[in-house]
């Protein structure tokens, strides 16, 4: 596998633990009915506790920290040359993807506040769906 | 071996993840209960100053001085919009008397919480805002603040004792702490579920706004 690529697959890796720190700590705030604490002056409480911030009984932080989790191992498993998480990969990222799209809408449209983490958390998904079109079968860089 | 790193990696990973989650569980969780017991434990003793219902989806938390004049000129438009809301939004009224601008602002605290003793509390809040600008220039409160215990029909000699009491300055001094973990420097400083209106919304447009995002926040059902 190319140095170039190895180097792609790590910095995935690390993107996706800072998004795993990141929804690590705003899954704790919902499970312990802390939002508030998620920033003074900013609107993350509202976002947190509105109806848009779970599926069922889980919550949609929760959701995000399997994701960032997946896409660690599947990146580290990649950078490491195991061909099928390479694969896998842009799948999960695509479906992140999608997913942080919609919650962009909701806090933009709907609720008309923004949470400074769930921006962060969006932040990082688009930046790993960036890295990982670079990485794709066609891309100038795989090529190389 | 090298195979076996990115597993190794991915499992450190997991339990670091796992363990670091369950210690902010607990923090968090802990918080909840202290904050959860000391609100009970002021509600059992009568010290939690709150109008509006318990079960209200939004609560405004305001640290006021009474003698703060921008806190009396916002008691009028909170009490209007307890009103305008009425049953779905509670205030809950914490002490944070300024005492290095406000000399007078302990004393009418201290008034406050003795009134609250004997169950008026807000009939006490009302009429030190309402005449804020009389007592805030006088040289003596205290004859003042003993007739308006007697205006509001309090005891007289229970309240003088009860403001001189050490009870009623730990009740002060807990407020004062809940806002200094909260972060309050000024006041009126309100929080609409927890969220502080600050800036140019520290209005009370600004706060009907807070209360309109929150109520439209909370799912249906709760509205």
């Amino acid at each position: 596998m190319p140095r170039a690529l190895v180097i792609v697959y790590s910095i995935v890796a690390v993107l996706a633990l800072i998004g795993l720190a990141d929804a690590l700590y705003l899954t704790v705030l919902h499970l312990t009915g802390q939002s508030a604490a998620c920033g003074d002056g900013a609107e993350c409480s509202q976002v947190l506790s509105s109806s848009y911030s779970h599926f069922g009984p889980l919550p949609v932080a929760g959701l995000g920290l399997l994701g960032y989790f997946t896409v660690f191992s599947l990146a580290t498993f990649a950078a490491f040359g195991w061909v099928k998480p390479r694969r896998f990969l842009p799948i999960m990222v695509g479906l992140m993807f999608l997913g942080t799209l919609w919650f962009l809408y909701v806090q933009a449209f709907i609720l008309h506040q923004y949470c400074r983490f769930c921006l962060g958390s969006a932040a990082i998904t688009f930046l790993l769906a960036a890295l990982v079109v670079a990485t794709s079968p066609g891309s100038a860089r795989t090529r190389a | 071996m090298k195979r076996f790193i990115p597993v190794i990696v991915v499992g450190v990973v997991a339990l670091l993840a796992f363990a670091v989650g369950v210690v902010l569980y607990r923090v968090y969780r802990q918080k909840e209960i202290a904050q959860t017991e000391e609100q009970q434990e002021q509600a059992k003793r009568g010290t939690l100053h709150a109008r509006g219902p318990v079960k209200a989806p939004v609560t405004l938390e305001e640290f006021g001085d009474f003698q703060c004049p921008p806190c009396g000129a916002l008691s009028d438009p909170l009490n209007k919009i307890i009103d305008d809301y009425k049953g779905k939004v509670r205030l809950v009224f914490r002490q944070h008397p300024l005492t290095l601008p406000h000399p007078f602002a302990m004393p009418a605290a201290l008034a406050a919480e003795a009134a609250g003793l004997q169950g008026k509390f807000w009939e006490m809040h009302d009429l030190l805002y309402k005449t804020q600008a009389v007592w805030s220039k006088a040289s003596d409160v205290a004859p003042l603040f003993g007739n308006y215990a007697k205006m509001i029909g309090l005891n007289s000699d229970q309240f003088e004792r009860d403001r001189a009491s050490e009870a009623v300055r730990k009740r002060i001094a807990a407020d004062q702490k809940r806002g200094d973990e909260l972060g309050v420097s000024l006041t009126p400083t309100v929080f609409v579920n927890g969220k502080s209106v600050a800036g140019p919304a520290h209005n009370p447009q600004g706060i009907r706004d807070a209360i309109n995002a929150a109520l439209a926040a909370i799912p249906a059902t709760k509205n």
